[in-house]
């Protein structure tokens, strides 16, 4: 029995451009944040939110309508948008801040994807499903979704670790990670799903699905759009490298090593 | 006994018509007044300190691929130039065999010992000379790691000339000492063209300081391109000059799929054209060697769709200036590769973070190590026209076939890879053993195959102890001879690595 049109399922992404986790981070001169002149791509949390929408589409076939992606983000944040089409999303909202602009905070994130739910819900359909990165590697602040679970007030699995989804019970099993273990929980939809590294291993966008990623639009908003602020509420004093480590060194003998304790101000008892 | 311990013993016999000297306890008594005691590992019960045990000389009388084995008893350490030039010096007069080594990873044998020759480990020249960030000119020990130069040089935005997947371990010493090639001569060019000076301690002690940092010096014979490729028969190198080239300010790579080797040569033209100066490696990697990379986990693999009716794959990596006009360009190149009336691919992954370039590029480097892990490898590193790719790879596998060795209880893969722009081509032989019946098989019917096609039996590898039967397939009487003249110029007694390059 096909299951009826209002049941399928329209699943959002959230997905943030961060510095890539391979760069070596350099604090600026001026001790206010980081270099940031050098290569991003798709905050790797976002990237297995990403698959998993795709994975829930090739197991559940029709059951899934529509997978979207939004950003928030510089016009550079456009290309993380790209490489969630690539992988498989068919629609792609790129809320635009300008370049100089600072970087958003959880919860004016939280505020602006409730508004886009808000207004999906009013227009292409309701959203109820949002997967979402347990966290950023930028800021690490690992905030956002349990915050957007909050305002929608919708149930939250966070830090997933295996998703299944019945569409015809609108309900969702979900094993999370937890200290020393994982636990099962059963959740009605809609909900959010923020995942954690071992759900699953992100594929490679294929060349002919990055060349229509490329054609595809992206339907561009401003925060003005969804009525959202995103001044930050905290203030960053300095931004400093932690100590250098001190490598150690070898001794060729035991004559040589007692030399060097004694040296660093060791003496026998 | 293996094959390989008959040939190096019909070595021995040649090698030893003049008998060196083992090293004895009055030598290591002699190498205590040049070097501190702990840059002296020997097996010799000497009396000022402890023998060490044979097994610590493992890691210096074997071979990385565990293929050659020799016996030194000693290894010496020197730390500086003027030891080197008292320790050979030593060895000449008393007719003492040195095998120079560096991070002995060469595949051919050169860097190990064949009897008890003595091992002169560079290790301990570990020392960055100079760096010059205007003319991007490094002087540096021959001991220092590869990588680490390549650590030293990124924060003055440049990058080494060569890279090749033993980086970690490899010195550049080693490097020059054996004209390695690598992932980087594309784009860069051998070490012929990016060494400007060297400082080498002849066989006599005599130290030959040409570590000039000059681009342009045309006075008289170039003495210093004898010692790159030489692989340690003239003399040691212990200082390398360098031109580094400056770091690209953005890199990508993509892997293409192809569904028949024919396609490689039309592709390789097509790609050339259109990325031209910012195109820096393009590879090949047959279906079977990217399986072999697989199955050992060397990078992640591509999705199963898309490698689905592949025959090989090519790597493409691209290297510029400016990212935005890099990505262009590729982008045009993708487009037009994928909407041609007959396309040359299947289809591909170009890489979408740092991350994926790693990857893509693992598939790539790490099919050396799943070969490997597989099994026993017989590696031919041949040069010949790009179009011949493929026959010599299926002629060697249907020959084996008729030999009756194809099968898990002998040879279970025979792949190719390697780098298309340098038209060097590596055919790998994986078997379950090392043994006599598939040596016969393989040799002398590859180096004839490839003398067929004109070819160089070592395209990067050097001759080493594998390959000085074989040299005359790829050089002629004349060749040798002149060779063997100059080997007598600088070296009379032949105490400089005995037994490799020439026989």
């Amino acid at each position: 029995m096909r299951p009826t049109a209002s049941r399928l399922l329209n699943i959002l992404v959230p997905v943030k451009r961060a510095v890539d986790y391979a760069v070596k981070i350099r604090v600026n001169p001026q001790q206010t944040g980081i270099d940031l002149n050098v290569k991003h791509s798709m905050n790797p949390f976002d990237e297995i939110a990403v698959e998993e929408a795709v994975r829930l589409r090739e197991r559940l076939k029709d059951g899934v309508k529509s997978i979207k992606a939004v950003t928030i983000g510089p016009p550079k944040a456009a290309e993380t948008l790209r490489t969630a089409l690539a992988m498989g999303a068919d629609g792609a909202v790129h809320v635009e801040l300008p370049d100089s602009a600072p970087a958003p905070e959880p919860l004016g994130v939280a505020k602006a994807l409730r508004a886009l739910i808000d207004r999906e819900s009013a227009g292409a359909g309701k959203v109820d499903l949002v997967i979402m990165g347990k966290q950023a590697i930028d800021d690490d602040a690992g905030q956002t979704g349990q915050m957007l679970a909050g305002l929608l007030g919708w149930g939250q699995a966070t830090f997933a670790s295996k998703v299944e989804v019945d569409v015809a019970k609108r309900e969702a099993v979900v094993m999370r990670e937890i200290d020393g273990g994982s636990e099962e929980i059963r959740c009605r939809l809609p909900l959010v799903v923020t995942t954690d590294l071992r759900l699953n291993e992100p594929r490679y966008a294929s060349l002919p699905n990055i060349m229509k990623a490329k054609k595809k639009p992206i339907e561009k908003l401003t925060a003005a759009d969804l009525g959202v602020d995103f001044t930050p509420r905290l203030e960053t004093l300095k931004v400093t490298e932690p100590p250098v480590r001190v490598g150690g060194g070898k001794v060729g003998s035991v004559d040589e090593l007692v030399a060097k304790l004694k040296e660093a101000g060791f003496t026998a008892v | 006994m293996s094959r390989f311990q008959i040939i190096r013993h019909g070595l021995l016999v040649r090698g030893r018509a003049r008998h060196f000297s083992s090293v004895s306890l009055a030598d290591i008594d002699h190498f205590r007044t040049v070097l501190p005691p702990h840059a002296i590992l020997t097996t010799l019960p000497t009396v000022a300190t402890a023998p060490v045990a044979p097994a610590e000389l493992d890691q210096y009388n074997r071979d990385w691929m565990g293929k050659y084995t020799g016996k030194a008893t000693t290894v010496l350490k020197p730390r500086t130039t003027h030891e080197v030039s008292k320790i050979v010096k030593w060895c000449n007069e008393r007719e003492i065999a040195v095998v120079p080594q560096g991070g002995n990873t060469g595949l051919v044998g050169g860097s190990v010992p064949l009897h008890d020759e003595l091992i002169l480990s560079l290790a301990s020249m570990n020392n960055v000379r100079s760096f010059d960030p205007v003319s991007g000119i490094l002087i540096a020990d021959a001991g220092c790691i590869l990588q680490s130069l390549t650590d030293y040089v990124a924060p003055y935005n440049h990058i080494m000339p060569i890279d090749l997947g033993a980086k970690g371990s490899c010195h550049i010493g080693g490097n020059v000492a054996t004209n390695a090639g690598g992932l980087r001569l594309l784009r860069y060019g051998s070490l012929h063209g990016s060494v400007l000076g060297l400082e080498v301690v002849l066989p006599d002690g005599t130290v030959l300081d040409q570590l000039t940092s000059l681009r342009k010096d045309n006075t008289g014979y170039d003495l210093k391109q004898l010692f790159i490729g030489a692989e340690g028969t003239l003399g040691v190198i212990t200082g390398v000059s360098l031109l580094t080239p400056p770091a690209p300010q953005a890199s990508n790579n993509v892997i293409l799929a192809l569904p028949h080797f024919d396609n490689v040569q039309p592709l390789y033209r097509k790609v050339k054209r259109a990325l031209s100066e910012i195109l820096s490696a393009f590879e090949f990697i047959d279906r079977a060697a990217y399986d072999l990379a697989v199955k050992h986990g060397q990078g992640r693999a591509l999705n199963p769709e898309d490698v689905e009716g592949a025959e090989c794959f090519v790597l493409v990596e691209t290297s510029g200036g400016r990212r935005e006009h890099d990505e262009e360009k590729l982008t045009d190149l993708l487009a037009e590769l994928l909407g041609a009336e007959k396309p040359l691919i299947n289809t591909g992954v170009l890489s979408q973070s740092p991350a994926q370039f790693s990857s893509l590029w693992a598939l790539r480097e790490g099919v050396t190590e799943a070969v490997s892990k597989e099994g026993k490898a017989y590696k031919y590193d041949i040069s010949i026209p790009l179009a011949h790719f493929k026959t010599v790879v299926d002629s060697t596998r249907k020959h084996l076939g008729v030999k009756g060795l194809l099968g898990d209880h002998a040879v279970k893969h025979v792949v190719g890879y390697g780098h298309v722009g340098d038209g060097n081509l590596h055919l790998n032989i994986v078997a379950a053993a090392y043994t006599d019946e598939i040596q016969d098989a393989l040799e002398p019917f590859v180096y004839e195959l490839v003398s067929s096609y004109r070819g160089s039996i070592s395209a990067e590898h050097g001759i080493g102890a594998m390959k000085t039967h074989a040299l005359h397939y790829s050089k002629d009487e004349v060749s040798i001879a002149l060779m063997r003249k100059i080997k007598a110029i600088f070296d009379p007694r032949g105490i400089m690595n005995p037994g490799k390059v020439l026989e």
